[in-house]
């Protein structure tokens, strides 16, 4: 038996019937229980001052403060499984409001669920929707057009919306910051209510001759990148009585022992000595992992953060800038000082030197701003403190991530997808006469510790 | 069975974070399935070295007997450290279910004894096996979940959780808990345990024990401490418990299920979620988010 892991997201605006859909999928993949339908019919009465027998919506909508207002106001994960696969459903809303968190839902999905209402067709937040996912990088959507039972499972109304909505996204695919970015797209008339090709194919709409949702979602081949250099970013340097290995998890490509490496930053070399794999502590026994610990056969420093590729391979950007497509986080607007830069398991520091452009999700255009506030999105030049290892994120998103943290609040400022190479160069650090002072002083009564000049830095 | 695979290389990974990120970490072993599976990965994930976190178990001092023997067991064969912590106060209030209830004596032994353990110790970051297919509110839980000073959580201001980039950066006197089963299932959890050949409570597998209804529950006659009146109603029956915790709080299923295959087997045509037999969950309706802001795990 084949069982493997999907994992997908959910966009719908409050009307569309998300939860409903979400339902439906637990319910008749038997993954709600009857404790948890009596729960969800007790608040229904309470909540909805209904008498229906039950409110999918309350069924999965998580906590009391939200129910209450009756919205959705944060990523909730959801968990089904078939014969075929584990689901994992991030279940986000829709609201324009919380760009940010179909941002975070979509950053882990293999493929999104765009739902449309038959009777309102592409809208608005159906374009932001689209525009959100394939920027983080999903390349698989299912379109389902939602209360076909509305229109009276018109096929004419259902390929209507199709032709509208490979309009649009033709025209997205030019405001998308990637090249090679192949997708895979489908369209499935539902209703979620009524439970129409959701779980089983459904009989009121004998024209239709593609899968039910829950099949193709158990069939569908997910498209990834085509990117297959190793990359491994070092997480943890495992120490002991004459052992020192280098644990993580592989990020992309593969590795065997006596293969050449290399290390950045240093852009040292060596060979390796061992792959450990996870060892069962019951039986000895172990399995090929991503989860790895290697050991080399040189002694080199390497710490934490660090990348290692091999050799022969294509190899990574190496640069102290970039430019990155950044989705702003923060209730706090950007500030014009440092954050913390967390690529793979490298922290460094990192300002926004220029805003090319803010995005508008709605319209696709470009804004020219000085600010980034909360939900915006902006492509943007970031200068580091130092060189970095990075890939595009359209080739790994592993190495092509990051999230910004910021200093003072240790908030998650930001999260940004690298692009491209910055067409201009990082502004340099202006010293200011007490910290060349610093400088010349640690120098002079600190030999010992190696400091570089100023000057050295700035050639 | 690729997806168990991957839910183990996701759940090392943030173990691994954890260590490389924190300079105090611990992680809570309840002795309960879920625990077992943790303290596995984390004995995997630090291979081949002695995992650099201890284990802190909050001895309510109600757990069931075989629990106890149980853990001394384990931990004695894996090498692990082991802290044991039980709040004074409670002990020296002779804090009983069957007396103040399990609203009280949930409070008391285990909400804000883990708070006192935490604060005796200081540790930053609080590793748990809470899963998200758990309960309602547990959906929408971060993997690594912030807490303030008094940790308490505060499901507005959650830190927004991307690709598998974790921010770990809190202040002093604050503290994150970590949840790197986060992703798995009750079903991921036996299927897991079978494949790996994982010792678990034997508690979890059918046996003839002797029961008694208290509080719409079967709960255990586990010692002398159950009150005359619940022993006189007591029955032996072929039961097992879906979920570990305080015996008296803890509700046996009706149930054949002897083994592993026949558990998983058991649950995949089960109609009830496994919190249902847990007697704190229901005192009321968002009780579990209640318990959650004010420190519970």
């Amino acid at each position: 038996m084949r069982e493997d892991l999907l994992r997908f997201i959910t966009c719908g605006s409050v009307d569309d019937g998300k939860s409903t859909l979400i339902g439906r999928l637990l319910y008749d993949s038997k993954k709600i229980y009857e404790d948890q339908i009596q729960q969800a019919k007790n608040e229904t009465k309470k909540y909805k001052n209904s008498e229906d027998e039950i409110d999918f919506s309350l069924l999965v909508d998580g906590l009391q403060s939200e129910r209450e207002q009756g919205i959705t106001i944060d990523v909730a994960y959801r968990y089904f499984s078939t014969k075929k696969r584990k689901y994992i459903i991030a279940d986000t809303p829709g609201h324009e409001q919380y760009t940010r968190n179909m941002a975070t839902g979509a950053s882990t999905a293999d493929l999104a669920v765009i739902l449309i209402d038959a009777r309102k067709g592409v809208l608005t937040q159906t374009k932001r929707h689209s525009f959100l996912v394939t920027l983080l990088g999903i390349r698989n959507i299912v379109v389902t057009i939602n209360k076909m039972d509305l229109v009276n499972y018109s096929k004419e109304r259902f390929f209507e919306i199709v032709e509208d909505y490979k309009k649009m996204f033709e025209k997205l695919k030019f405001s998308l910051p990637y090249k090679d970015f192949h997708t895979q797209i489908d369209y499935i008339p539902i209703s979620a209510l009524k439970g129409d090709n959701v779980v089983k194919k459904s009989k009121n709409m004998n024209w239709y001759d593609g899968e039910a949702l829950l099949s193709y979602l158990d069939n569908v081949k997910i498209l990834k990148s085509n990117f297959t250099s190793f990359r491994f970013p070092v997480q943890y340097v495992n120490r002991g009585f004459d052992f020192r290995g280098y644990a993580g998890n592989i990020a992309s490509g593969e590795i065997e022992k006596d293969d050449k490496i290399i290390i950045y930053p240093s852009k040292k070399e060596s060979f390796i000595k061992d792959i450990i794999y996870p060892i069962n502590p019951e039986n000895k026994t172990f399995q090929k992992s991503k989860a790895i610990t290697l050991t080399l056969k040189d002694e080199i420093d390497i710490s934490r953060g660090d990348l290692i590729t091999k050799e022969g391979e294509i190899q990574p950007k190496f640069n102290d800038s970039f430019e990155a497509m950044i989705v702003w986080m923060d209730e706090e607007e950007l500030q014009n000082r440092e954050y913390i830069l967390k690529i793979y398991t490298k922290e460094t520091n990192a300002t926004i030197s220029r805003i090319l452009f803010k995005k508008d999700v709605n319209s696709w255009e470009k804004i020219e701003s000085k600010r980034l506030r909360l939900n915006d999105i902006a492509r943007v030049q970031i200068d580091l403190s130092e060189k970095i290892a990075f890939d595009f994120y359209e080739k790994s998103k592993k190495t092509g991530s990051f999230i910004l943290i910021d200093k003072i609040t240790n908030n998650t400022s930001a999260a940004g997808m690298i692009v491209g190479e910055s067409t201009k160069h990082k502004k340099k650090r202006i010293y200011s006469p007490s910290e060349i002072a610093l400088n010349q002083f640690i120098r002079e009564q600190f030999p010992e510790w190696g400091c570089k000049s100023i000057e050295e830095i700035e050639e | 069975m690729s997806h168990l695979k991957r839910l183990e290389e996701e759940s090392i990974y943030i173990l691994r974070e954890v260590v490389a990120c924190f300079k105090n970490p611990v992680m809570l072993y309840s002795i309960g399935k879920d625990s077992s599976v943790m303290l596995h990965l984390l004995i995997k994930a630090f291979y081949p070295q002695k995992p650099p976190v201890p284990l802190l178990h909050v001895d309510t001092l109600w757990k069931f007997r075989e629990m106890i023997e149980f853990r001394d067991k384990r931990v004695k064969e894996l090498g692990v450290d082991l802290i044991v912590y039980s709040n004074p106060e409670g002990i020296k209030m002779n804090i009983n279910p069957f007396v103040h209830g399990s609203k009280i004596h949930t409070d008391i032994m285990k909400t804000q004894a883990l708070k006192k353990a935490l604060d005796k110790y200081q540790f930053d970051a609080i590793i748990g096996g809470a899963r998200r297919d758990e309960e309602k509110s547990r959906a929408k839980e971060r993997i690594f979940s912030f807490r303030d000073k008094n940790h308490r959580w505060n499901p507005k201001n959650q830190r927004p959780e991307l690709w598998n980039l974790f921010n770990t950066h809190i202040n002093k006197k604050e503290s994150v808990r970590v949840f790197p089963l986060s992703n798995w299932t009750e079903l991921d959890i036996w299927q897991y345990i079978k494949e790996e050949n994982i010792p678990v409570v034997p508690l979890y597998f059918a046996k003839k024990r002797l029961v008694a209804e208290y509080e719409g529950a079967e709960i255990l006659i586990d010692d002398d401490r159950v009150p005359e009146e619940i022993k006189k109603r007591a029955k032996e029956k072929m039961v097992r418990f879906r979920t570990l915790g305080c015996y008296p709080l803890t509700g046996a299923i009706e149930s054949n299920a002897k083994n592993l295959d026949e558990i998983i087997e058991e649950m995949k045509l089960s109609k009830n979620s496994e919190r249902e037999g847990r007697l704190i969950d229901k005192d009321q309706e968002g009780s579990m988010e209640r318990k959650k802001i004010e420190g519970y795990f």
